[in-house]
């Protein structure tokens, strides 16, 4: 009986030190959300309050006038601002999808089976980690030049699919999956494919999410790097620059660019956090 | 038959002799015979993986010690690339120091920033959970949106820190945030903190939600008192795992600083006071199409990534002991 209430009791938390960190928390809060929520602000601001002195957080007269301006801006210019969109958006699909079909391709065989090479490969994966792309852009140029991919959506597409974080995330989540269940499908008669296909694949949703959301979040953000130079193939985010570069004349045009550009990664991420979460649990590196 | 000659050797090398060798290969080959879907299901990935990740860090080795401009055929030149970078390139240097003054004060504090409230966090009742989860990330997911700092940090009375303070009568005139060698570093890092909150910060709210709660009560009989206790004894051991994967991607990330930095403090910054080694490389790479030098800093780079990861991995080891 004695054993059950202490069993049962918290540790010893002072409700100071509590409040303290809660407070500390709020505040920290307001620092991250206090830009985006400028951003979004300053979208919505019509002309004269964006030159008010002293600046203003909160719009006061909302108005939708600086979306319908962008369109206006672009309308001027040589491509029509819905060939950016469609870039981008184009790009952040086949990027995307391409990349979790064969992340998990090759994730599975690392995750359920031994054989010859498995450690070696992985352990370059889990290498590739450790440095940033900016390392490789050289050479990546030249490598791209060779295959005469220059100027086209697959020198941005295409090395997207070989991201090593994936692989990894996926691998540390498939090792969760019973060897039980595989067995059974293998007894069944089921190939290595189908097993995959059929079997594995509807078991790590969870993980595929988490793929698409850090994916899709680097491929919508990509200016299309060194690779693309036509005007036509050119993303949302060159044209952003772009407007961004026009001062403070476009701050409201570039704060509703800004505000296009944010929507789309955190509305996919909210649909997506209870199984982003799960995922990430099976993150972790072993020592 | 012919081979029973070699019968003493295959005690000192049994793999090397001839019939060894064989039999090894025709294991290897009944191996990969066997396992032949498996390296289908790997080969995509990959290639491509090789391609555009191993292939094109050993060409930038060994273009590191060539002279290389894109229009002539390289030329070998041993070290001097790396001669002439540790010891004549005063930018270089600058940048260097730089990037150690980002990676020592953005890395660990974002690192314990991310842990630290992922902790807080994690205490909150579920729905505040998911709220405060995506305040904390979305920066970093809303991707260029950090232009907005530049707005922030506006250079004229227009810009919300100015006008601020101008209102506070702080100042009377406004200050040039981004074209002051003095402002800028601390400016870039402030953003730097505010985009970091990233992959490892969602790491570390899985991880911390996965621990095991009945250790939490194992320990309040062995005698845990306070909550930070139950910190170092319980919770942090029982991450480690997250916490390896959170210094692997944080480090990378505070060492490789470079978009911020040209973003908001332009490139060149003014008296390179926001130069980079990243920064460094890009100059080098993509404005003066110097790809030999260009590579022996990347490659520079690529060592003090790795080093810094060894490093890190082995003070995490000792977390909880």
């Amino acid at each position: 009986m004695k054993l059950a209430i202490r069993l049962n009791k918290k540790v010893n938390r002072s409700w100071q030190v509590d409040a303290l960190l809660f407070l500390a928390l709020a505040g920290f809060g307001s620092f991250m959300a206090i830009p985006l929520i400028y951003v979004i602000n300053n979208a919505f601001k019509p002309l004269d309050e964006l030159f008010i002195f002293p600046p203003t957080l909160f719009v006061r007269n909302a108005t939708l006038e600086n979306f319908a301006n962008l369109f206006q801006v672009m309308k001027n210019s040589w491509v029509p601002f819905s060939r950016y969109i469609f870039n981008t958006v184009f790009i952040t699909a086949a990027g995307t999808a391409g990349h979790i079909l064969l992340a998990s391709a090759a994730a599975y065989p690392l995750a359920k089976h031994r054989f010859r090479g498995s450690k070696v490969l992985f352990t370059v994966v889990v290498l590739s980690l450790m440095f940033s792309p900016h390392v490789t852009a050289i050479p990546n140029y030249m490598i791209m030049s060779a295959l005469g991919w220059m100027d086209t959506y697959q020198a941005v597409i295409v090395p997207a699919f070989a991201y090593p974080l994936g692989l990894y995330l996926m691998k540390q989540f498939m090792e969760q999956i019973p060897d039980a269940l595989l067995e059974a499908a293998k007894i069944d008669g089921a190939s290595e494919y189908r097993i995959f296909w059929q079997v594995v694949m509807p078991l790590v949703k969870p993980a595929w999410l988490t793929l698409l959301i850090l994916m899709m979040q680097m491929l919508w953000g990509t200016d299309g790097g060194s690779f693309i130079y036509s005007e036509q193939l050119k993303t949302l985010h060159y044209a952003m620059g772009q407007i961004i570069q026009g001062g403070i004349a476009r701050a409201g045009v570039g704060a509703a660019v800004a505000v296009i550009m944010m929507t789309v990664p955190i509305v996919t991420f909210i649909l997506s956090q209870s199984n982003v979460i799960q995922t990430m649990a099976s993150s972790g590196m072993k020592d | 038959m012919q081979k029973v000659k070699n019968t003493a050797e295959p005690l000192i090398q049994p793999r090397l002799s001839p019939s060894g060798l064989r039999n090894y290969w025709a294991l290897f080959g009944k191996d990969v015979r066997r396992d032949k879907h498996l390296y289908i299901l790997l080969a995509p990935y990959m290639v491509l993986f090789l391609l555009f990740t191993v292939l094109p860090v050993v060409i930038s080795i060994i273009f590191s010690f060539t002279h290389f401009n894109m229009l002539e055929m390289p030329r070998w030149i041993g070290w001097e690339n790396y001669s002439k970078l540790l010891w004549n390139d005063d930018v270089f240097l600058i940048g260097v120091k730089n990037t150690l003054i980002f990676s020592v004060v953005t890395g660990p504090v974002s690192y314990i920033a991310c842990f630290l409230f992922a902790w807080l966090i994690n205490e909150l009742n579920p729905k505040l959970r998911a709220f405060m989860t995506l305040i904390f990330f979305a920066p970093s997911i809303s991707g260029n949106v950090f232009f907005i700092w530049q707005i922030i940090f506006s250079s004229d009375s227009y810009g919300i820190i100015n006008g601020f303070l101008m209102q506070l009568g702080v100042i009377y005139e406004p200050i040039q945030w981004l074209q002051d060698p003095k402002y800028m570093l601390g400016i870039i890092m402030l953003v730097q903190l505010w985009l970091s909150l990233g992959t490892s910060f969602l790491a570390f709210i899985a991880g911390l939600q996965t621990v095991d709660k009945t250790l939490y009560e194992a320990g309040a009989v062995d005698g845990v008192k306070n909550r930070w206790q139950e910190l170092w004894f319980i919770t942090l051991p029982s991450m480690r795992p997250q916490l390896m994967f959170g210094a692997v991607i944080q480090i990378t990330a505070s060492l490789a600083v470079a978009d911020v930095a040209m973003a908001l403090a332009g490139f060149p910054s003014v008296q390179y006071g926001a130069h980079t080694i990243v920064t460094h490389l890009v100059d080098y790479g993509t404005i003066r199409f110097e790809m030999g030098y260009a590579s022996a800093i990347a490659t520079v780079l690529f060592v003090m990534m790795l080093g810094s990861n060894l490093i890190v991995q082995k003070l995490l080891k000792r977390v909880g002991e």
